[in-house]
């Protein structure tokens, strides 16, 4: 309940504002409003999903125009036009999300600033929508017979909608499908490997983005009662994200801070410029435009983390995490059959010819070491087995069954889990939450369920297994922690941690040992002794030759893509082959 | 529709054509040296065109106070930063050496405006100022961000355009201009006139191209340009300074935006904010070529020119949605031919 005390306090302060202030003040307040749900969503997509629309103005337009041509040329009341404005919203964004989502990186952002613009000039090319002079008289809002008439009671009903949707997202953050919407950020590469379907998230997180807009263009159509194309421009649009982003968008409480600053920097400056220049142009968007690239210059991140860092108050705040039992696991193969099974693995870049018909068997219960020298191919096949490329050639089997062409998340999904070479945890994002990642695949609860906190039990049990592995590498008391202000080591422990808790069957760890201290080199043996145990079956590829022979059950050589030798840690030792790999021929 | 329309709009197609053609040129050109993707393109267009039609008039152009104001932004700039460093006397240098060829043009610009000059003169003198005004655009607004993401640069080229075209305004008033063409001739093709501005207009786009492609291609200074953009401290370390070749790339593209501006303005009426629709269609032919292909970004840009000059003939309300929404599909095809990489992120 803890969590919901600022909204609280927020919504008292709403009613607050409704008594005593000017009538004046309120009506930037509800523009405020509207603009924050905007603004709220891009949060959403951008700050925690890493994707960056310029064409939100374009689905408030949408919202606002929709509810306009009906209600006034069939004369519906606005209560009724809702449904179709989200629904056709809900509709429209998933897909322009299908088309879109696919495209990486600035495309994406490219492909919203075209769709902003063919926007803009569709409404205001429609016939029926009234050209650029647009739609007045609109209908007010009115619920059972209460009109929406003053400004007290647009105030009061767009911040309850306001106040509801933070709630709502701050409930989606903190969840199984909130947790891999922030792992979007990292890049699809480590979110597939966790099992999160990327592409999936990406569309939850477009949709509800498109709704929220669209339902304060809804809201401004009925407050404004005048709809016309001007304030659904692409200007608009960068209005919107320049908001989400000025704040930090890392925060909702940055869209808030956001839409407020912008609004009455605006308003402001509409009142202040004239009387400074003394002449009828709306100077307010050039020097607005100038504090967006002096804000880009001075504060990167935006204005909440800039503040935080100068007062110090950076940092998760920690909660209890409720002891529950842990979650079912899969019957593990009987040490000693083999779990994976590759014949033939061939890949090439180019010219290049990476794996060389390369084989091998992995067996539960052992720990198998992958050694060669620099650019012998161990990473590539690595990512062959782990699914993060795709073979040329070659026959993958994972207890009988074909993984090939499966793709990282399908085989993440089956039991074969792995750590990153280069560590890829999320650095804002506690350590817990890190590793609960690695669980996703083990918990059910959906979009749905998230956004009405329909899911506790079973986030509950997500945490607590999470926890548990957190405890079992040694990191019990910094669950907490943000994960990126770990140490180099403790942080692979974390990847390893977040690879045990997807209940792995086969343990791929991608160099584990580098950049350790003597110390947690030890510990890591110890505890990579002790899964070998529990019968789960571990590849490892590394560098360390020291740590490989004293941890591995058997060791397979690579060099230029093939291998060269396989055999116990002794026996590869004295292997004349593996002698001239790393020394050179012997004269 | 009749062959004579057909062709006249082809005609019409292909000039906007070769204009979105040189603009995208450019937009490519900034992007594959800087990696900021500079949506104020087309506002070069529109300065150059409105201070070329102020001298024809014997008028001051307002790009002379524009270039002024740029200049005394970026020397207290400079100077600040230097005095935060604690390297005044150097930074000072530095900002007066950047400032001394823009003050250059700005004072013969000055001078020679009220007298009459051949339209060349005129027209050399205001694609010299446009262009001394690039590289300073560069030091105020990119130069400090030259850590920073693409889609923060997005943003700031997005905020930038605000103010130019509200400078534009400011500056050059909210009257339109249109020129006499530098080339008063017309030949014809059958029965269709072709006016030789056309054909200049064709020529320089031409000529630019080649030049860039074969600038980029085959030169080590070209080469060493794009180096900066894949590998801004490799290059740094191999002795290419990221600051002088994001100085060159926005002296090019506020050139060719000039030139631009110069030939385009006797072919339509532009104000202050036109440039900005014309750039964006320069930018949907640079996303044809992928930000990388000069002559696929050429193609496209004469795709986007004649499927806007039948769609004016057919539905001129949604003409501009119609090119606007050209671009989706072809981002579409762009990012399913690069699926496949594992690191295909950021």
């Amino acid at each position: 309940m803890r969590r919901l005390l600022p909204f609280a306090a927020l919504g008292l302060a709403c009613v607050a504002a409704a008594l005593l202030l000017l009538p004046y003040y309120l009506t930037i307040l509800t523009y405020i409003g509207l603009a924050a749900i905007v603004s709220l969503g891009l949060v959403l997509l951008t700050g925690q999903g890493g994707l960056s629309s310029f064409g939100q103005a374009a689905y408030v337009g949408l919202g606002a125009y929709l509810s306009a041509v009906i209600s006034t040329s069939l004369h519906w009341p606005p209560l009724a036009t809702l449904p179709v404005v989200l629904l056709v919203s809900i509709v429209s964004s998933y897909v322009g999300a299908v088309i879109t989502v696919g495209l990486s990186g600035h495309y994406l952002s490219l492909a919203t600033i075209a769709f902003g613009l063919s926007a803009y000039f569709l409404f205001g090319g429609l016939p029926f929508a009234g050209g650029q002079t647009g739609l007045s008289d609109l209908p007010r809002l009115s619920v059972a017979g209460f009109e929406f008439r003053t400004p007290q009671a647009s105030f009061i009903l767009v911040w309850c909608i306001l106040i509801v949707a933070m709630v709502v997202l701050s409930n989606l953050l903190d969840s199984r499908v909130g947790r891999a919407i922030r792992a979007l950020k990292d890049g699809a590469t480590m979110a597939e490997s966790m099992g999160i379907d990327t592409r999936g998230s990406k569309l939850q997180i477009f949709v509800v983005a498109c709704v929220l807009a669209s339902l304060s263009g809804w809201l401004y159509a009925h407050f404004q009662r005048f709809v016309n194309p001007s304030p659904f421009s692409l200007a608009q649009g960068i209005e919107y994200l320049f908001m989400a982003v000025v704040g930090g968008a890392a925060s909702l409480w940055g869209a808030l801070v956001g839409a407020g600053l912008v609004t009455f920097l605006k308003q402001w400056l509409q009142g202040f410029l004239p009387s400074l220049i003394g002449s009828g142009g709306n100077f307010e968007t050039a020097v607005f435009g100038i504090i967006i690239i002096v804000m880009f210059q001075l504060a990167p991140d935006g204005l909440i983390p800039a503040v935080r860092r100068l007062t110090g108050r950076a940092g998760i705040r920690p909660r209890a995490v409720a002891d529950a039992p842990p979650l079912s696991t899969r019957p593990r193969a009987p040490r000693g059959e083999v779990v994976l099974s590759v014949r033939q693995a061939r890949k090439s870049f180019g010219g290049l010819v990476a794996n060389r018909d390369v084989s091998l068997d992995l067996r539960a219960g052992e720990i198998l070491a992958l050694i060669g020298p620099n650019g012998a191919g161990k990473s590539t096949f690595f990512n062959l087995v782990s699914g993060t490329l795709d073979a040329d050639e070659g026959h993958f089997e994972f207890k009988g069954s074909s993984i090939r062409g499966l793709g990282s998340r399908a085989i993440s999904r089956l039991g074969l889990n792995r750590t990153f070479q280069h560590v890829r945890l999320l650095p804002d994002m506690s350590v817990l939450e890190n590793v609960a990642i690695g669980a996703h695949r083990r918990g059910k609860a959906g979009l749905f369920s998230a956004l009405l906190r329909l899911d506790r039990t079973e986030e509950a049990l997500l945490l607590a297994q999470a926890k548990h592995e957190v405890e079992r590498i040694g990191l019990g008391d910094q669950l907490w922690t943000e994960a990126g202000a770990l140490a180099l080591g403790q942080q692979r422990a974390l990847e390893i941690a977040r690879a045990l808790a997807a209940d792995p069957q086969v343990l791929l760890l991608d160099e584990p040992a580098a950049g350790l201290r003597h110390g947690e080199k030890q510990q890591l043996a110890a505890l990579l002794r002790k899964l070998r145990d529990e019968g789960i079956a571990i590849l490892l590829v590394e560098h360390d030759m020291d740590f490989v022979m004293r941890l591995a059950d058997r060791v397979v050589v690579m060099q230029f893509g093939t291998k060269i030798a396989e055999g116990q840690p002794e026996e590869v030792q004295k292997d004349p082959h593996v002698l001239e790999a790393y020394l050179g021929a012997a004269q | 529709m009749n062959s004579f329309v057909a062709s006249y709009l082809i005609q019409e197609g292909i000039t906007n054509g070769a204009i979105y053609c040189l603009l995208a040129v450019a937009i490519l050109l900034v992007f594959s040296v800087t990696r900021i993707i500079f949506i104020p393109q087309g506002e070069f267009v529109s300065y150059a065109a409105l201070t070329y039609a102020a001298l024809r008039e014997g008028k001051l152009p307002g790009t002379v106070g524009f270039t002024l104001a740029l200049v005394s932004v970026m020397v207290g700039a400079r100077l600040l930063r230097g005095i935060a460093e604690g390297n005044l006397r150097h930074s000072l240098l530095e900002a007066l050496k950047s400032a001394l060829l823009p003050l250059l043009v700005a004072v013969v610009v000055f001078a020679s405006a009220p007298y009459v000059l051949p339209a060349a003169v005129d027209a050399l003198l205001a694609i010299a100022l446009v262009t001394a005004n690039g590289p300073l655009i560069y030091a105020i607004v990119y130069q400090p961000l030259a850590k920073s993401s693409t889609l923060v640069l997005l943003i700031v080229s997005m905020a930038l355009h605000l103010v130019l075209v509200e400078f534009g305004l400011f500056f050059f008033g909210p009257g339109g201009a249109r020129t006499e063409p530098l080339l008063d001739l017309s030949f014809s093709i059958g029965s269709l006139p072709v006016p030789a501005q056309s054909l200049a207009i064709y020529l320089a786009a031409a000529v630019l191209i080649l030049g860039l492609f074969l600038f980029s291609e085959r030169t080590l200074y070209g080469k060493a340009l794009r180096a900066a953009a894949i590998n801004p401290l490799g290059a740094r370390l191999m002795g290419v300074s990221s600051t002088m070749a994001g100085s060159v790339a926005f002296a090019a593209s506020a050139f060719i935006g000039a030139v631009c501006g110069v030939l385009v303005s006797s072919v339509t009426t532009i104000y202050y904010d036109t440039g900005f629709v014309l750039g964006l269609k320069g930018f949907v032919a640079a996303v044809i070529g992928g930000f990388v292909s000069y002559p696929l970004a050429a193609l496209g840009a004469l795709a986007v020119g004649l499927m806007e000059s039948f769609s004016a003939f057919y539905a001129s309300q949604y003409k501009e949605t119609i090119v606007f929404t050209l671009i989706i599909p072809v981002l579409l095809w762009r990012s399913m031919r690069r699926r496949g990489t594992p690191e295909e992120d950021h």
